[in-house]
């Protein structure tokens, strides 16, 4: 076997740089990020003429200055991995551009194939670009292709075996920068050669290149060695003195414009433009898109669109995850017996698990809408028309997407809002939008919301619904605003930035990049979320009641069981208490059926027991469908319903006490102190200690701390008017409960997201500062309220 | 007849040439490898609809900048 050939793909963005990638390795992509960083990396390996090709797609630069993180993370893995080919990737209309990034690799000495991409987009605009001349000149081959319908690509492999099969050294090959700094590269260049600890990794001539260019990474470097350090300094400042006292300009800059005029020296003589520059296709499109009053019109549209088409597409795949879970659970539940090791499985894992993959479609929805924007060259002109109101807030033209999605419409989702941030470049933008994603009002959080609402504030649901919105984007954004000037200050990044052509996205484009997210939520986020969800489980679970308190419920239940056998109406018809259970189960199987099966026929509505006196007693007159049971049976009827109400009672008392004596009951019971000045009581706070495994839970675990039995959201009827009557709540408190939902811990998928996406400090962070904003907003309304009376 | 003004102060579709970037440090390097150079010729493509940022041809493709950055871009019109 061949040695492995490592190639490094480099280019401006926008030049075509991922279509190339994805017409070489097709889907064979192993994606990670660079080590300590956020800048993924995406490799792939191909075999071409039997040599194995590692391609390394690095992020899209224009430079290799030390300015942005893209740059840096390029010139590391040059200096520090070798790869035995570099291939920049030239946007054949953009060439003036394009090649500054390649003089600056010839600087390095990296050995350099340039893939002259789009020339079909070149050639309609009228320019024609001779890649033999510009090879000559240049002096690297350069390969013309059309990466998008894989034209030249075989070629291009070629030539990566054919120069990576040359002379391995490096050698750079500076330009000339004008005498003074020529000069300065040459003296400087000697000293660092005459070092005894010269770093042979690092091509000399380039590093006093860059000492004069003013890098910052690489005057850290030469500080690091005392031994040059010194001579290197004072000629360095002599240069630079002189320079702008006769040129009026920093070194750094007169080195760029001689790149630049040497670059124009060669596309003089390799480029020809037919036709004069004029406005295309795009810059016609822009007219409209980016106009004044269509633009925002046109945008608002879009946006709403990527909303519905995530949440509405993702609707069915959604419920079709939640069907097999849900038959899962009733499978294991059915398979194992009933106690700890179930619970376990079915609310622990099963629960914790499907809950993450619950969210898939959802994220697969949301970065295909974002996949197109991106590909298409509209997110770029996104950012370009919502820069002046975002910018002020700290945030970025294209954070709205990552507010949006996360429930900026009312019902997103934070998760894919919190991934939804990946296109965002600037660090601290992102981790600002990340932050304050969670505010927004998910799908989750909107049955609690929507309960509360129907109990405190009926007469005008809809407009509470969009007071709530409101608060939330401007919540959001102030908080942004907040951060930004505090934990996440720091000078503006220019914002200078390109408007690609717009371009039609490529299906196999879209799909891959699609994928390659998705897969990384289930891959990184699985393993946690799971590990996670027991510990909550547990927390909600444990310790159990003890066995005088089961026992004190225990009694309870076979007390009301015996009253209702002794009574005489029942005792002829129901003799036992096998004969009772049998009837609890008949009856609990016709709840289950109407359940399942939607609303009997008024006839059977008569008398609920019928079909059970029916099944019962088989070879019995029970009395006729349409007129209900037999007399003394509609007494029985009347007992019977009477005796399971009391038994249910009995039921979520239990619960209630076993929820009060666990974990979480404690957390709850303890923080009582701290939230009654918010005005909530232990069973508000364990229901939102729960709801840090998922908002969901905070209704369901209410329902259960009202000793309701546990509510579903499409029960919650019965919570919101248990609510209402009772004297403790009032419409402040209710208010108030919105919004501490809205603004506190985010659900702890999200807060792995968020991990994922920035580091343990900042998931960290995210959660003590919602829940400080969350504990001082509710607390500023809750006592004002009180002290004005209003809504008590 | 030939005048340098700002970028700031162009009006859409307005024709120049920059003559001078009046920044240093990040935000001129980062004008200088997008393009932004002394002899370039630009053209102003229109201002997004709270008229900043400004969008700018250059040759064949379009950037765009703040104004407080376009502050920092002296080009050459006509008069």
């Amino acid at each position: 076997m061949k040695r492995t050939i490592t190639i490094a793909l480099s280019g401006n963005p926008n030049s075509g740089k991922t279509t190339l990638f994805n017409a070489i390795t097709g889907a064979r992509q192993h994606i990670a990020n660079y080590p300590g960083v956020t800048v993924e990396k995406k490799s792939g390996k191909i075999i071409h003429k039997g040599h194995e090709i590692l391609v390394v797609d690095l992020p899209g630069t224009y430079s290799l200055t030390a300015y942005s993180l893209e740059e840096i993370v390029t010139r590391d893995f040059l200096i520090n991995e070798r790869p035995d080919v570099v291939v920049d990737i030239v946007d054949a209309s953009n060439l003036d551009r394009n090649l500054y990034l390649a003089v600056q690799f010839r600087e390095l000495g990296v050995p350099l194939i340039i893939a002259l991409n789009m020339m079909d987009m070149a050639e309609r605009r009228g320019i024609k670009v001779d890649h033999r001349i510009l090879s000559q000149l240049f002096k690297v081959p350069v390969i013309p292709m059309v990466a998008r319908s894989n034209k030249g690509v075989h070629e291009l492999l070629d030539a990566i075996i054919e120069t990576s099969a040359e002379d391995r050294t490096w050698n750079a090959e500076i330009i000339s920068y004008g005498s003074d700094i020529d000069h300065g590269i040459s003296e400087i260049e000697e000293i660092i050669r005459g070092a005894r600890d010269f770093d042979p990794r690092y091509p000399s001539k380039w590093l006093a290149l860059k000492c004069l260019e003013g890098d910052d990474q690489i005057l850290k470097f030469i500080q690091g060695k005392p031994e040059i350090q010194p001579k290197i300094e004072p000629i360095c400042h002599k240069i630079s003195k002189h320079i702008q006292s006769t040129l009026e300009e920093e070194p750094e800059a007169i080195i760029a414009d001689h790149r630049y005029g040497y670059i124009a020296g060669i596309t003089k003589k390799a480029v020809r433009r037919k036709i004069e520059s004029r406005l295309n296709f795009s810059d016609q499109l822009d007219k409209i898109l980016t106009n004044r009053i269509l633009g925002p019109t046109i945008m608002m549209l879009i946006l709403y669109g990527i909303y519905v088409f995530t949440f509405w597409g993702s609707e069915a795949p959604v419920e079709w995850f939640g069907c097999f879970f849900t038959w899962m659970k009733e499978n294991v539940s059915s398979m194992i017996p009933e106690g700890n090791l179930q619970s376990l499985i079915v609310s622990g894992i099963i629960d914790g698990v499907g809950g993450v993959f619950g969210f898939i479609p959802v994220i697969m929805f949301m970065f295909f809408a974002i996949a197109i924007l991106e590909d298409s060259g509209y997110m770029a002109r996104m950012a370009y028309m919502l820069d002046r109101v975002l910018r002020w807030f700290g945030l970025h033209g294209n954070s709205v997407i990552a507010l949006l999605v996360s429930g900026g419409i009312s019902g997103g989702c934070a998760v894919p809002g919190v991934m939804a941030t990946r296109t965002l470049r600037d660090p601290k933008e992102r981790i600002a939008t990340l932050l304050v994603v969670p505010f927004m009002n998910c799908g989750a959080k909107l049955p609690v919301f929507l309960m509360l609402i129907a109990a405190f504030f009926s007469e005008n649901e809809a407009r509470m619904m969009f007071l709530f919105t409101m608060i939330s984007w401007v919540l959001a954004l102030f908080a942004a605003k907040l951060l930004r000037a505090t934990v996440l200050r720091g000078p503006k990044t220019p914002f200078v930035m390109e408007l690609p052509p717009y371009r039609a996205p490529t299906i196999k484009g879209i799909c891959i990049h699609t994928w390659e997210r998705t897969w990384q939520y289930m891959k990184k986020a699985g393993t946690v979320i799971l590990g996670i969800s027991i510990i909550l489980w547990a927390m909600m679970t444990f310790p159990r009641l003890n066995e005088q308190q089961a026992r004190f419920y225990e009694d309870q239940r076979l007390n009301t069981q015996k009253t209702f056998l002794s009574l005489s109406n029942v005792n002829g018809i129901i003799p036992d208490l096998p004969t009772l259970n049998r009837f609890d189960e008949l009856y609990d199987l016709y709840r289950q059926s109407i359940k399942d099966y939607g609303p009997v026929p008024e006839t059977l509505m008569k008398n609920p027991l019928y079909p059970v006196f029916n099944t019962l007693f088989p070879d019995q007159d029970v009395g006729r469908t349409h007129d209900g049971v037999k007399k003394d049976l509609a007494t029985v009827t009347d007992l019977y319903l009477e005796y399971r109400n009391t038994m249910n009672l009995i039921s979520a008392q239990e619960q209630q006490a076993a929820l009060k004596a666990t974990i979480a009951g404690w957390i709850g019971q303890t923080l009582e102190g701290i939230t009654r000045t918010i005005g909530f009581d232990y069973r508000t706070n364990i229901a939102l200690v729960g709801g840090f495994a998922a908002k969901e839970i905070i209704l369901s675990t209410l329902g259960t701390a009202y000793s309701l039995g546990e509510v579903a959201p499409e029960e919650s009827g019965t919570l919101s008017s248990r609510l209402a009557r009772d004297p403790d709540w009032n419409p402040l408190k209710a208010f108030v409960l919105i919004l501490f939902t809205m603004l506190y811990v985010p659900c702890f998928v999200t807060v792995i997201s968020i991990k994922k996406e920035s580091s343990w400090r900042w998931a960290l962070f995210s959660m003590g500062f919602n829940l400080i904003l969350a504990y001082l907003v509710s607390f500023i309304i809750y006592q004002t309220g009180k002290t004005l009376g209003i809504g008590i | 007849m030939k005048k340098v003004i700002r970028m700031r102060e162009m009006s859409d579709n307005q024709k120049g040439i920059i003559m001078k970037i009046t920044t240093n440090g990040e935000m001129s390097r980062r004008m200088r490898e997008m393009g932004l150079v002394h002899g370039t010729s630009i053209l102003i493509m229109g201002r997004a609809p709270l008229k900043d940022p400004v969008a700018v041809k250059i040759n064949d493709y379009t950037l765009t900048l703040r104004n407080n950055e376009a502050d920092h871009i002296m080009v050459e019109v006509d008069a």
